[in-house]
């Protein structure tokens, strides 16, 4: 047996987390989804399904989103990743105020994920209609079904956002 | 127990892959990869050979005037937003925007995709009716199998162990070729196919169709060469012989029964589909998703 291949391989990770250059150590398995709550302590980004089916784990990576449990934490070595934390401070990004001011949030528990989605495709749709937002975001499963005030959401923050740049 | 190795040449991902003793596994995308594992379906690969730092590959996609050459780590979202893929193989295009979800789409590859080797996967059915050729690596060398004689069982390709795929190669296609992909699921997004159709109407006036999830493998089956696209009698009569190789199975997404019944369905309304897309072919206008 190639010795290299012999025993489960620790994997260090040097990767720039929330605009943070940050190193640690995982073994090969660890999904960045267990990366990000585990050892970085980001427990905003949720675990759910763990299969991408949910999209609760969605988190940006070189600024495409990505199911965070279909990634090992070993391939973002050299990359970016961007997670919920990053938005603001305080949970107070004009998105996630607009997710409070629509009555989006039930539960809660896949908020996070639908923001991040959100904010994907906003970074290049900046104007979407109602059929893209709901297309856009079809990977994201909410169980309280808040599915039409979470679109419209997205979709009064998109024309803020369109206005406030005249 | 597993372990992670970046390879940075295709040279030292086959020594790896080739090894005996090393249960390695390609890994690409992983969106099917990382189930597997989470689940450990089959047996569970000790070594996951990432390519996607390998430096070697030429690039994730090259357009000659002969066709195009697709490498391993182009994903379902870059290739349907290519303009020469938007162009030649709308088929395709129309595969790949239906793939799982965004996230999934950022990630998943089309060479992963099919190496996969699913009854039901989107972009088989229309790399068929597209003739696309398979590039193969090994330590031995380079070989090259068509698409046609790819897909082995499900589950099973013509990738066998110590090989990767190094590159998708479509031809293309002569001028006034249309394609069309069509496909039939339980709900509108994020879903496996209950039964697809790609349906490619060659500009020399051969008709190929593509055949997902009706069979232990995607199909390719032709319509008889001088069938008058228009007449819909005799387009029925072609569908009835063609599509007797397709094999359903009742499963958890449908019934033997309903989905041949939605085979010959989808299969009529794609090759209409893809008479369509011949009138747009090199006008420009963009592909239907």
């Amino acid at each position: 047996m190639d010795p290299r291949f012999a025993t489960e391989s620790q994997v260090t990770v040097t990767a720039t987390i929330n605009g943070t250059p940050s190193t640690f150590t995982v073994p090969a398995h660890r999904t960045l989804l267990d990366a990000l709550r585990t050892d970085l302590g980001l427990t905003g980004t949720k675990s759910s399904c763990t299969e991408g089916e949910c999209g609760a784990c969605t988190v940006m990576l070189d600024g495409k989103a990505v199911n965070s449990c279909l990634v090992l934490a070993a391939e973002v070595d050299g990359h970016e990743v961007t997670t919920i934390e990053a938005l603001s401070p305080d949970g107070g990004s004009d998105l996630q105020r607009a997710f409070l001011e629509q009555g989006a949030v039930q539960c809660g528990f896949c908020i996070p994920g639908q923001v991040m989605s959100a904010e994907y495709l906003l970074s290049h749709n900046p104007d979407p209609t109602v059929e893209e937002i709901r297309s856009a975001m079809s990977g994201n499963l909410c169980r309280c079904a808040s599915y039409n005030r979470i679109v419209e959401a997205v979709r009064t923050t998109a024309q803020e956002r369109v206005n406030s740049r005249g | 127990m597993l372990t992670y190795y970046r390879a940075r040449t295709l040279a030292e991902a086959l020594e790896v892959l080739g090894q005996k003793d090393v249960e390695g596994r390609v890994l690409l995308g992983g969106t099917d990869l990382l189930v597997g594992l989470r689940h450990q379906q089959g047996d569970p690969p000790r070594v996951l050979v990432d390519l996607k730092g390998v430096t070697d590959l030429g690039d994730p996609i090259t357009v000659t005037d002969d066709g195009l050459r697709v490498g391993p780590t182009m994903t379902m979202a870059e290739l349907a937003s290519h303009q020469v893929v938007r162009s030649w193989y709308p088929a395709l295009v129309e595969a790949a925007v239906e793939v799982g979800s965004v996230a999934i789409r950022n990630r998943a590859t089309m060479v992963g995709n099919i190496c996969n080797a699913s009854p039901a996967s989107d972009t088989a059915p229309p790399l068929l009716v597209h003739e696309a050729s398979v590039r193969i690596a090994s330590v031995a060398g380079e070989r090259t199998v068509p698409i046609s004689s790819f897909f082995v069982s499900p589950r099973v390709s013509a990738c066998g162990r110590g090989e990767v795929v190094v590159a998708l190669e479509l031809p293309r296609p002569v001028p006034g070729t249309g394609s069309a992909y069509l496909r039939l699921t339980r709900r509108w997004g994020v879903d496996l196919i209950t039964v697809s159709v790609a349906a490619a109407v060659h500009g020399d006036g051969r008709v190929l169709l593509g055949l997902g999830a009706v069979g232990p493998t995607p199909l390719l089956v032709e319509l008889p060469s001088g069938l008058d696209l228009q007449d819909r009698s005799a387009i029925d009569g072609a569908l009835e012989e063609a599509l007797v190789v397709a094999t359903p199975i009742s499963d958890i997404r449908a019934g033997a029964d309903y989905r041949a019944a939605m085979l010959k369905e989808l299969a009529r309304r794609a090759v209409q589909a893809a008479l369509e897309s011949t009138r747009r072919a090199g006008d420009g206008s963009p592909v239907r998703n």
